[in-house]
């Protein structure tokens, strides 16, 4: 059974490994779990699993694993031992004590079996049949002192019940964009080099000089380490994208604010980048600017980050005169200026919205997830982008430096 | 349940009168001792990851040594640092002790731990702030309790394995093997129930009804979405202190946050708060008027 958990949580991708796993066993050993499933929960959550965004899976493979260790119709022997022991019934007093000596944990747990055969609805109250808040021995949040508990919330919280809420879910980050993470995930864009004013004492550097200058010291400064990473965003604007724009481009703004990125400039476009982007989402003419000067600007060491669904009608990708809007008709089409921009710049990375499993039946989406390294907008997904940004470009023959 | 366990040394730690644990968070740090393994400790700012360390030491009734990271933060500062410049400049104008490298190398707070007779909680505090490759740095000395100094070629050997307490501010991923050595716990965001525990630690025999007005008032500004910083369990101790120096009354508080700025440090906060106030918005005054988490 515990193997089970071991090999269930590696099954969900949580990376568990033998260390841990030791780690666990001399907790066990040393009776860390006080022989209760509640603080063996805890035990093992604290050994096995080392970030809480996988607090969620585990809570899903625990409660899976061990389903039946309590509560539900299955007993095991720790319930039977549970029942055994008088120390858990403590509001009982000893006229009740005695007279439930007779009744052996087998006869309960058969009348229980039976009571429960018996019984074809939900019940509330009474003191005979399983169900909740009664003072028969079955169900929960009932008096009878020796209760079998059957599901649902009991008076002290249950390693069952702590699993089967599954209170940490916002913590995933395969799923949710949370603010913090995201800004956490957009801190692998850094890349630091000295540049700016000498600041800094170079203690090597003084040693030496100092050495050289036979003693005499000769202090030695440098300049401070200081993030080199220049960042174009392009924006997808409208329609299906308006749900998305608040979160990523109130982001991207914190990310700037903080002084993080040596330089930042962002644009926006309506499905496909055509002849012009616009400095404002509104895009509305005044803020038009041609592509092709921002590619004149900006030189190859940019990164560039588009974020946008890419799902589209395949004649706005394809086909000359594509813009869904007709009075912004060009004469190239919206696949060749994406070209131009992936030719133009190192390192294009496109950010999809959408879930993974939609990428491959929508015809646009595939289209452009060939031309550019295609990323889900999750916590895991910017992270897993980021490293693609600045890490060595996997594939392509592209000029490298 | 039985709780009547003596005869093993684990469950040492049961929280301070100053400070309210959860029982997850007890079975972590009993753990992390039993285990002699160093506790990592996540969670949101103003969880009471750093108190934790010193509420350690005092129920364990052992010394406490912090160690603060910065962003300029070396493994090797925790252990010593040899003062070159120091010794470059006496050398040059012949004070002190030129020839004993020794004078020259201080102790950093992993040193002093190792060097001292007695057993110490050591706290690592905030030690995401460093740079990427800092916590696989001290993984050998942590692991096995002893370093060498390389000017003088000593070995320092902890005489008491220390309690090792590293609180982490989420703000880098921390190495694999570095994890995999630690007990790690997340502080959750305290409950309603935990809530008022810890708020009878620091303002006990707070009126009940007074007490529930706050929290709801408190427990709905976390809800709203749009805030860039959502208040912690330290800004509500500091408001409670405020309103009860301002004598508030429960029925004021009923409709309006009075002292906003105790609660809400950034200013796009504050400044939609007291608009939607102005406007008339719905302020909470019953748990009812919150979602079904707080309802149940």
């Amino acid at each position: 059974m515990f193997l089970d958990l071991f090999y269930g949580l590696r099954d969900e991708g949580v990376p568990v490994a033998i260390q841990e796993w030791n780690m666990l066993m001399d907790g066990l050993q040393k009776g860390l779990h006080r022989s209760n499933l509640l603080h063996f929960y805890y035990l093992s959550r604290a050994c096995l699993i080392k970030s809480e965004s996988y607090y969620d899976k585990f809570d899903r493979v625990f409660a899976r694993v061990f389903k039946g260790v309590e509560g539900e119709l299955d007993i095991t022997d720790e319930v039977l031992e549970w029942l055994d022991d008088p120390k858990n019934f403590p509001e009982l007093t000893e006229e009740q004590r005695a007279a439930l000596e007779h009744l052996s944990r087998d006869e309960l747990y058969q009348r229980f079996l039976e009571t429960l055969a018996e019984q074809t609805e939900r019940h509330d109250g009474g003191d005979k049949w399983v169900g909740t808040g009664g003072r028969s021995p079955y169900g929960h949040g009932g008096e009878h002192p020796t209760g079998i508990r059957v599901g649902g919330p009991a008076k002290s919280r249950s390693a069952m019940k702590v699993a089967e809420d599954r209170q940490f879910q916002n913590y995933r980050t395969d799923e949710t964009l949370d603010l913090r993470q995201v800004k956490m995930a957009l801190k692998k864009l850094r890349r630091l080099t000295r540049s700016g004013p000498l600041e800094e004492l170079d203690i090597d550097g003084t040693v030496d000089e100092t050495c050289r200058n036979g003693g005499e010291i000769d202090f030695v400064y440098r300049a401070e380490r200081r993030n080199n990473i220049r960042l174009l965003l392009l924006m997808d604007v409208g329609g299906t994208m308006d749900p998305y724009f608040k979160p990523v481009s109130r982001l991207l703004t914190a990310l700037h604010e903080e002084h993080a990125l040596r330089d930042f400039k962002a644009y926006y476009f309506h499905n496909c980048v055509y002849d012009n982007l616009y400095t404002d989402a509104s895009l509305i003419r005044r803020y038009a600017v041609p592509t092709a000067d921002v590619m004149h600007k900006l030189d190859e060491r940019w990164k560039v980050v588009l974020v946008g669904d890419a799902a589209m009608h395949p004649g706005e990708l394809m086909h000359e005169f594509g813009n869904i809007n007709p009075r912004r008709e060009s004469q190239t089409t919206g696949a060749q200026w994406l070209a131009r921009i992936n030719d133009h710049f190192q390192r294009c990375i496109w950010i999809n919205p959408d879930p993974k499993k939609y990428w491959e039946s929508t015809h646009t989406t595939r289209a452009i997830s060939q031309l550019f390294p295609m990323y889900h907008l999750s916590v895991d997904g910017i992270s897993e982008a980021m490293s693609a940004l600045i890490g060595a470009r996997p594939s392509a023959p592209g000029p490298t430096h | 349940m039985s709780k009547t366990d003596t005869t093993s040394s684990f469950n040492q730690f049961q929280g301070t009168q100053g400070y309210i644990a959860s029982t997850p968070l007890m079975d972590a740090v009993n753990c992390a001792i039993a285990l002699e393994r160093p506790l990592l400790i996540k969670g949101e700012p103003g969880t009471g990851k750093t108190l934790l360390a010193n509420h350690v030491a005092e129920s364990l009734g052992m010394p406490m040594e912090s160690w603060h990271i910065k962003s300029t933060s070396k493994a090797c500062d925790g252990l010593y640092v040899y003062d070159t410049l120091q010794r470059l400049n006496d050398a040059r104008f012949g004070d002190g002790d030129v020839q004993d490298i020794r004078s020259y190398i201080k102790p950093g707070p992993l040193g002093r731990v190792f060097a001292a007779e007695n057993r110490h909680v050591l706290l690592i505090d905030e030690i995401d702030k460093a740079d990427l490759e800092f916590p696989n740095d001290i993984l050998r000395e942590i692991d096995e309790m002893r370093f060498t100094v390389l000017e003088t070629g000593d070995e320092v050997i902890a005489k008491q394995r220390p309690v090792v307490i590293i609180t982490s501010n989420n703000e880098k991923e921390l190495p694999d093997a570095f994890l995999r050595r630690c007990v790690f716990h997340f502080i959750d965001f305290p409950d309603r129930e935990l809530m008022k525990e810890i708020v009878d630690v620091h303002h006990p025999h707070l009126d009940t009804k007074l007490l529930d007005q706050v929290l709801i008032k408190f427990y709905w500004l976390r809800e709203q979405g749009e805030l860039r910083k959502k208040p912690s369990t330290s800004e509500l101790i500091d408001w409670i202190a405020a309103l009860l120096r301002s004598g508030i009354s429960t029925e004021q508080l009923e409709e309006h946050i009075p002292f906003l700025g105790a609660l809400l440090k950034n200013e796009q906060d504050t400044v939609g708060v007291s608009s939607y106030q102005e406007r008339g918005g719905r302020m909470p005054a019953a748990w009812s008027d919150l979602g079904a988490k707080y309802n149940q």
